[in-house]
């Protein structure tokens, strides 16, 4: 589904925010990505979304070579992705019918089409009864779950989500979890940007982990290494915490 | 950027889930829903939206009401050069059977075809029913009006008609001949100087309209970051993006130019009475005429079409500062 070749991204500024970054992620896998701030996780899903380019090698979705792609066809690269925010990134001044169903109508889906995709959708995240509601009227784990509807509502191949359970508590997390765990099942390559070291630890899924722009850890369960890995993140988050 | 040349490019990454036929519907009803959603903001803010139509009124009823009124002074003045006549003020000192005299004189000559005498009692009284200050005149203890011969010429080249001027105006009892096609030429000359100030005018008040559009639809785009920032991140087109902020520029180019129409008219109506008295007193058989059908027809296509031109160097400008971040 995507492919990382021998990856690097260097800002005008001369920061290098990925170096030599190359993996594989195939569909109907789910996939956790980590590192702490600023070891790149954005700047990589940047690259698949073609928010930005890369500076060095090559980015493949789907077997496109993403350098091929000229920017008036980067629209088109994007409905094959699901992007789940941690801020959901909603519409306020619409009805929760309208956002979900707002992939389709750029792509041009016909309107009886969008009407059973959008509740399908719903149906699936359970809110199937709110779709006449404002979002700013539901709760946060709610609002998450709308979210994830407008990302899968056109049936994208690759779902890509950053930090989609930060703000939610672990009962809403693993509802959310759940329903990444539902797409995944069904072919969809699924990415999971995370600092969330308990949701990691809960779920043992392949985990790629970034520090400093390079990938230092790709294993589903390379246990030292993983658990050596989760310590020196949990003390990144202790020190954060501390006074 | 690690991009090779000799690569060939793919074809893109294209949406196959969707037929031609459904796109095509779909962009149909995107552009209706686009038109809607204009008309919808506006509808929502309806005092700004209002103040920016006016603004646009405002500034192209200025030009569209003095072209009217230009139009109609060309109307007037349609056929005037062709009674070129020499008015020959005599001395006041002349008597009538010299002045009848010398008329009689001057048909004589080749160049014309043939002289009016007006003496300066018939003056006097025609100045008097014409002008209405007759009773100013009674008072008077003389009458100041000198005798006048009106020289027609016969159809010959300008240079003659000078001449013939030149000739007249060196006689010892002409006072002042005065070729009156003069100030017709000097109407035309100042009809054609308004013409070019109104174009001057609309040129300037036009591009001031695609500058308040500008910043109209500037102000629209930053309201609707997020929305946009969402919809690139759904994959939408710079084109779905724009679509809703050139219907909203052409929106308020329409109204502006539909409400400019109504201004123009309200005016030449509060004026038309006045104008058209005028007119009679001046014994003119054109009466006011409002705009052209054409003209009014054309007003709003053409402010709509600044709009639309606002709107898109507003977008073009900056839709591209908004990515989405995360």
């Amino acid at each position: 589904m995507i492919k990382f070749d021998r990856v690097g991204k260097r800002y005008p500024n001369g920061k290098d925010a990925l170096r030599q970054v190359s993996f594989e992620l195939p569909a109907g896998q789910l996939t956790f990505l980590t590192g702490h701030s600023g070891a790149g996780k954005s700047t990589l899903l940047k690259l698949i979304m073609m928010l930005e380019r890369p500076t060095q090698g090559q980015v493949f979705v789907e077997g496109l070579n993403l350098n091929g792609i000229g920017s008036r066809h980067i629209p088109f690269l994007r409905r094959k992705i699901g992007m789940v925010h941690q801020n959901h990134q909603l519409l306020f001044d619409r009805s929760v019918f309208d956002n979900v169903a707002l992939p389709l109508v750029i792509a041009g889906f016909a309107r009886a089409d969008i009407g059973k995709r959008v509740r399908a959708a719903l149906d699936k995240v359970g809110l199937l009864d709110k779709e006449k509601l404002n979002p700013i009227m539901l709760s946060g784990g709610e609002q998450q779950r709308i979210g994830i509807a407008r990302a899968v509502v056109n049936k994208p191949p690759l779902l890509l989500a950053d930090e989609p359970t930060g703000n939610l508590d672990p009962a809403l997390s693993a509802e959310i979890m759940d329903l990444f765990h539902d797409f995944a099942r069904v072919g969809v390559a699924v990415l999971i940007a995370t600092h969330d070291l308990s949701l990691i630890a809960r779920y043992r899924h392949r985990l790629l982990t970034l520090r400093e722009g390079r990938l230092i850890h790709d294993g589903e369960e390379a246990a030292s290494q993983r658990d050596q890995d989760l310590a020196l993140y949990a003390g990144v988050r202790e020190d954060r915490r501390g006074p | 950027m690690a991009r090779n040349p000799r690569q060939r490019r793919p074809a893109g990454a294209r949406s196959t889930r969707t037929s031609l036929a459904d796109q095509f519907t779909a962009w149909r009803h995107h552009h209706r829903d686009s038109l809607a959603d204009a008309l919808g903001r506006m509808r929502a803010a309806p005092s700004s939206a209002l103040m920016t139509v006016l603004v646009i009124a405002i500034a192209l009823a200025l030009p569209a009401g003095l072209a009217v009124l230009m139009d109609n002074a060309r109307a007037l003045t349609k056929g005037w050069d062709g009674q070129a006549h020499l008015s020959v003020f005599l001395q006041l000192d002349v008597d009538n059977d010299r002045q009848r005299a010398l008329a009689e004189e001057w048909t004589g000559f080749d160049t014309v075809a043939r002289t009016e005498v007006i003496t300066r009692e018939q003056a006097l009284d025609e100045f008097k029913t014409l002008s209405g200050f007759g009773d100013v005149l009674e008072a008077l203890p003389d009458n100041p009006l000198p005798p006048l011969i009106v020289v027609y010429p016969e159809d010959v080249a300008p240079g003659q008609i000078e001449a013939l001027q030149r000739r007249l105006n060196g006689l010892p009892e002409v006072d002042n001949a005065q070729l009156d096609v003069a100030w017709v030429r000097r109407l035309h000359a100042i009809i054609e100087l308004g013409d070019r100030l109104i174009s001057v005018l609309t040129l300037g008040l036009a591009i001031a309209v695609v500058l308040v559009v500008v910043n109209t639809i500037r102000l629209a785009i930053e309201s609707r970051r997020e929305e946009i920032v969402v919809i690139k991140i759904v994959g939408g087109t710079d084109g779905f993006v724009r679509r809703p902020f050139l219907y909203s520029g052409f929106c308020f180019g329409f109204a502006g130019g539909l409400l400019a129409l109504i201004l123009v008219s309200l005016a030449l109506w509060w004026l038309g009475g006045p104008i058209n008295e005028l007119l009679r007193l001046y014994e003119s058989e054109h009466s006011l005429t409002g705009m052209a059908a054409s003209t009014a027809l054309v007003l709003p296509l053409f402010s709509g079409t600044l709009g639309l031109l606002g709107a898109w160097l507003a977008v073009s400008r900056h839709l591209g500062d908004i990515e989405p971040q995360f």
